[in-house]
């Protein structure tokens, strides 16, 4: 059945409406739990705040299983959605630098749209920056195109380079997850001495 | 003092639920759209059609900018332009439903100067712009929605600005402890 659309269920002419309301969920669900503020994110590589960690490994875990039930019950054609393609060197290399950004600038992209939202300029700086970024590397783009296209490995799945069926992968990532939140937890509550804790 | 505290208390949603809701709009969206979410892709948009507006021609030789340009549409007219244009909305409910929308400010550690927190917003900024590009997206297209579809590349990505940023935060604590 699903997916909808390049299943041809829903027509391309909803494609943008759902887009923006798909969205609006995403910066809703960011902004609400507090990744609009850079101090929250950074917190994660000093240990006061591990906010980004939960919410991140959470919101993996929970898609991990939650797609394979939908394979399972036969509501998802799993070959056909997108599978992002690994360029092995130039995805490292990407990665490394923007981690770099990250721990500099405080934001990622779909953050920093967030903390513009509620007034931080900081954000906007950010993202002035995101453009300014992208637009040095077209304009660069000649000087290593060779570099961007090498390391071309198709789209492997981590069940096709590990040889680990996907039900075994998610389970590792949970459970790789849980001791996080409870190894951070402990980390955390050192770090900021009077925290709370969390409520539901 | 503690009536102080509470005010002052930023009503975040419980970090696992936040989890929660991302894992199923990350699902919905897959199931919906057959691929997942995205940022970086917006603002790369908005730089191809500046470019294009600017000087045409510029634009059409480039080997980069003439992979996304095509005769009839905008460059804009793009998917993640639309859904980034929700994630400002999405921010702007949740802050006015949570009470922090507030005059501009910048928001940096109280051992830091304005300035220099703008300073490492920028170029944070372009090193993140820069690197999206060659790690072909961003936290959210490729480290989350990625790794959530088991995808190698998203889980190398993922690794890789995370790794990156616990192996230098040494270097950068003074802008942020």
């Amino acid at each position: 059945m699903g997916p909808l659309i390049p299943n041809g269920i829903l027509t391309g002419n909803w494609d943008f409406v759902i887009a923006l309301l798909l969205g609006i969920a995403f910066g809703f669900v960011l902004e609400a739990s507090g990744f609009s503020s850079s101090r929250n994110l950074a917190g994660v590589f000093y240990g006061y705040n591990f906010v980004v960690l939960r919410v991140f490994f959470t919101a993996v875990i929970v898609a991990m299983v939650g797609l394979l039930y939908f394979d399972y019950f036969g509501w998802l054609e799993m070959d056909k959605i997108f599978i992002l393609p690994t360029y092995l060197t130039p995805m490292i290399t990407g990665s490394v630098v923007m981690g770099f950004g990250f721990i500099i600038g405080g934001f990622c992209p779909g953050t920093s749209y967030t903390a513009i939202a509620i007034g931080k300029l900081d954000a906007l700086v950010f993202t002035g920056g995101l453009f300014l970024g992208i637009f040095l590397f077209s304009e660069a783009f000649p000087l290593f195109q060779d570099f961007y296209y090498s390391g071309d490995m198709g789209s492997p799945t981590i069940t096709d380079m590990l040889g680990i069926s996907a039900q075994w992968i998610a389970f590792a990532f949970v459970v790789i997850a849980l001791a996080a939140f409870w190894i951070t937890w402990i980390i955390e509550k050192r770090v900021r001495k009077n925290i709370t804790p969390y409520k539901f | 003092m503690k009536k102080h505290k509470i005010k002052n208390y930023p009503h975040y949603i419980n970090p696992y639920f936040g989890g929660l809701l991302l894992g199923i709009l990350i699902i919905v969206t897959v199931y919906i759209t057959g691929r997942g979410l995205g940022a970086s892709g917006a603002v790369k948009s908005a730089v191809v059609t500046s470019v294009d507006v600017v000087s045409s021609s510029h634009a059409e030789e480039s080997a980069f900018y003439s992979k996304f340009i095509s005769d009839d549409h905008s460059p804009m007219y793009n998917w993640l332009v639309f859904e980034s244009i929700g994630i400002f909305i999405g921010g702007l409910l949740s802050g006015a439903i949570f009470g922090r929308i507030k005059k501009f400010r910048v928001e940096h550690s109280p051992k830091i100067t304005s300035k220099t927190r703008l300073i490492g917003a920028a170029v944070g900024g372009i090193l993140f712009g820069f690197g999206s590009q060659f790690g072909r997206g961003c936290t959210s297209g490729a480290a989350l929605s990625g790794t959530a579809t088991f995808s190698f590349g998203g889980m190398i990505v993922m690794f890789g600005i995370f790794g990156t940023g616990y192996a230098v935060a040494y270097f950068f604590r003074k802008l942020w402890i």
